[in-house]
């Protein structure tokens, strides 16, 4: 029964995004305050609808009812409740029902805080909600009905994929998902722009929170996802650019140009044509990226649940959304001229700069991403592009990037004084060039591109400190001056000091994990004793092991410092009879400095095992950027000119705002 | 600045980072990527020495063993036409397995053994990679529909 309740609430969904999505926008072009009002009531009608088909689901998962065709493909009774909700977005089906429940999510929160939107703008937007609603349950109605029904209901269900069954991975799909669908808002708000003709600063002001939103979330996401892999997958590393991967980080390269674009339109009302395209980039990419993940036509150390009949349903739509969005732009876009004038070397010209580097690295990814399937499609043979290719091309764009970030800080709208910078910056540009001359000193000239980097990260965290500092005239007033300067300082200046030096925090950890890395791979026997770094480990033995719904081997390893036992690394390998697989389960004791990473192989002969040990220096640094970064776009957020609403009549129409 | 030298910077901006990542990309399609195949293939096309590629297959059943010193694995990648000897040092993914497809990354040394550095066998059982079951399909050992 409620498998069906479920589905009706879904169909019913259906109908209310349609209506949703075509009457207030009929409405707003005929001034019918009536039908606009409608967009407001059917996007809360939508939301609760959409959200009592995922609750059904849910319920249906929790109570193992394997009547249900995807909880019998997907769940176990014997599987901890967390994996039993979990399971619920482990399946191609399930997680697009996350995925427009997300949307209709966005979808309630802009009826909700779009009060001081005007009518017309507000009613256009939800529509376009509403059409990208519609079109995404039909998809699932059509195709992957997660309410299906199984006759006769098999005694228990077939399990969820091991791996899959880890608390990293429990919340990666909902963060992500939350980026990718909040990306939809700044989509809608482009195209309902487009159809008004009129980008103003408050448009931009109005759109910025979902945009950040959406991006601190995607950050989590892919945070989470990289850390999962880190330790589940049992190879060391946290990043593959893997295709799967690659396809979150498309979207969050463009979600970062789009973010500081639409600084300048809400400044200096310029850039409008560029951002209204960048918006719709962004969530087209997200939409790419959910095509690339479900329709399995890209080989992936992740490649989950996939079918290509789907992926052609989602190519569709991407089609239609993208073609459409973008037609509409080359109709309209000329309209959106106008904004204030800027010399090169300004702001406005840095972030300019900031956006064309940034856009540039996503083209050189996807092209990277999709290079093998062009090639296969002309007939030129299977090839993989990995590492290699993506160094050779993403990391030096990203340099300038980088270098550029702490000098645009500093810089003033419409021209700036790049010699004045400079030389406010020179103590900053000292202390870099010593950190990598101090690193090469230690680590030889081999190091030169790691020492260099190094130099980077301390550009970006002293640069951004120096730049705090100067803007609340530390050591120049009195501290208490100074304090009271901090505390009434914009939170967005303060979100984008604190994310800013996160970057240089995430590169040092990306250098020093990729460069001083140590790897040893050794047969053990009891009693044996290996030294890594300066951790000393002594193989204990193993013993048997027994979890809610798994059987398994650990390892058990001493490690000593000092003379000090200080940890036991216990690393498993798992076999979940259910699901008939194995997995390993990497044992990783964190500290600041870095991890020291043990994984158990296959036994050889009497009681020796291959074994496998990492150090990784500063590997957890990575996180802790991305989180800083997340949290520098909450504090971002919070600020509140982003809540106080413009009055109505500062947007004036575009016509008059062009001449 | 007048508005003329103003444009020509603006355009100078956009066109050096392009021109730069173009000429990035050129220079690492040429180096960068790695090419898959089949142990029929290899035979066909012939790679030169020491080239990094991608060899995939099946692992022949029986063909698995550990080397004396106890990390390094040897099989056989088959296509059931040809094969080729693969080792690899370290641990083997989890659902490595006889009988299974597999593709390793690396090079083949002077013995002509294939020296993989990375094996990728794939996280679901009943997946195969795609690039396998095109090369099985094409010796018209699979047998299975479009979707493997």
């Amino acid at each position: 029964m409620i498998a069906e309740a479920g589905h009706f609430a879904l169909i019913l969904g259906l109908v209310i995004a349609l209506v949703q999505g075509t009457f207030p926008l009929f409405g707003a072009s005929r001034s019918n305050y009536g039908l606009m009002a409608l967009a407001t009531s059917s996007a809360h009608a939508q939301f609760f609808a959409v959200l009592v088909s995922f609750l059904c689901l849910m319920y249906s998962f929790i109570i193992s009812d394997f009547s249900v065709v995807n909880v019998a493909l997907n769940s176990h009774t014997l599987k901890p409740l967390i994996y039993k909700i979990s399971g619920v977005w482990g399946s191609h089906e399930g997680s697009m029902l996350l995925w427009v429940t997300i949307l209709a999510l966005f979808g309630i929160a802009v009826a909700i805080f779009g009060n001081n939107l005007p009518e017309t703008l507000k009613a256009r937007v939800l529509a376009i909600q509403g059409l990208i609603g519609g079109a995404f349950i039909g998809f699932i109605l059509l195709t992957s009905n997660p309410f299906n029904r199984l006759d006769p209901a098999p005694a228990q269900g077939n399990g969820l994929n091991p791996i899959l069954q880890d608390p990293g991975l429990a919340f990666h799909p909902p963060f992500l998902y939350l980026g990718y669908v909040g990306f939809s808002v700044a989509f809608s708000f482009a195209v309902a722009a487009l159809i008004e003709g009129r980008v103003d600063p408050p448009w931009a002001r109005w759109v910025r929170p979902w945009t950040l939103a959406a991006w601190c979330s995607l950050t989590i996401g892919i945070a989470l996802g990289s850390w999962w892999a880190y330790y589940e997958l049992g190879w060391g590393g946290w990043w593959f650019w893997d295709p799967v991967e690659n396809a979150s980080f498309i979207p969050w390269l463009l979600g970062t140009a789009l973010l500081h674009s639409a600084i300048v339109v809400e400044k200096r009302d310029a850039l409008k044509s560029w951002t209204i395209f960048l918006a719709i980039l962004t969530f087209s990419s997200a939409l790419l990226g959910t095509f690339l993940v479900r329709s399995g036509i890209l080989t992936s150390v992740h490649a989950f649940a996939t079918d290509p009949e789907r992926g052609i349903f989602i190519l569709l739509l991407f089609v239609l959304i993208t073609g459409g969005s973008l037609f509409l732009y080359a109709m309209r876009g000329p309209v959106l001229k106008g904004g204030g004038l800027f010399s090169p070397i300004s702001r406005e010209g840095a972030l300019v700069l900031n956006n064309l580097l940034l856009t540039t690295g996503a083209a050189v990814v996807l092209l990277g991403t999709l290079y093998p399937l062009l090639l296969d499609a002309i007939g030129g043979g299977k090839v993989s592009v990995g590492a290699p290719f993506f160094n050779a091309t993403f990391v030096p764009l990203m340099v300038p990037v980088l270098l550029c970030c702490t000098i645009a800080a500093m810089m003033t709208w419409k021209r700036a004084d790049l010699l004045g910078i400079l030389q406010r910056l020179r103590f900053v540009a000292l202390t870099a060039l010593i950190v990598t001359l101090v690193v090469l000193w230690l680590q030889g000239t081999k190091a030169i591109l790691s020492a260099m980097a190094l130099g980077v990260a301390a550009w970006l965290i002293i640069g951004s400190a120096v730049e705090l500092s100067e803007r609340i005239g530390l050591f120049k007033v009195s501290l208490m001056e100074s304090l009271k300067r901090a505390f009434g300082m914009p939170r967005a200046a303060w979100g984008m000091s604190i994310a800013h030096s996160a970057l240089g925090i995430f590169v040092i950890g990306v250098t020093a994990s990729s460069a001083w890395k140590i790897e040893m791979i050794q047969l053990m026997k009891p009693g044996e004793i290996i030294l890594v770094e300066d951790y000393k480990i002594t193989f204990l033995g193993t013993s048997q092991i027994k979890g809610p719904n798994y059987s398994g081997i650990q390892g058990q390893f001493e490690v000593n410092m000092g003379g000090d036992v200080i940890t036991m690394l216990k690393p498993e390998k798992r076999r979940y009879e259910a699901e008939r697989s194995e997995t390993t389960e990497a044992a990783i004791f964190t500290t600041l400095k870095g991890d020291l990473y043990g994984v158990l192989g296959e036994a050889s002969g009497k009681e020796a095992w291959s074994t496998r040990f990492y150090f990784n220096p500063l590997v957890s640094w990575i996180w802790a950027g991305a989180i800083f970064m997340a949290i520098g776009g909450l504090i971002s957020l919070t600020d509140r000119r982003l809540r106080v609403g413009a009055p109505k009549l500062a947007s004036k129409p575009i016509s008059n705002a062009a001449k | 600045m007048g508005p003329k030298s103003r444009r020509l910077s603006f355009i100078l901006m956009v066109l050096v980072p392009l021109g730069i990542s173009v000429a990035l990309v050129l220079a690492a399609l040429k180096d960068n990527i790695v090419y898959f195949y089949s142990p029929t293939e290899l035979l066909v096309k012939k790679p030169p020495m020491g080239q990094r590629l991608r060899v995939g297959g099946l692992v022949k059943r029986g063909s698995y063993l550990l080397e004396d010193d106890g990390i390094t694995s040897r099989f056989v990648i088959t296509d059931k036409k040809n094969e080729v000897t693969a080792i690899h040092k370290g641990v083997l993914p989890d659902l490595f397995r006889e009988g299974q497809g597999v593709v390793g990354e690396g090079h083949f040394n002077t013995n002509g053994i294939f020296e993989a550095d990375k094996v990728l066998a794939k996280h679901d059982e009943n997946y195969m990679p795609p690039e396998v079951a095109e090369a099985l399909r094409k010796n018209g050992v699979w047998k299975g529909s479009e979707k493997p």
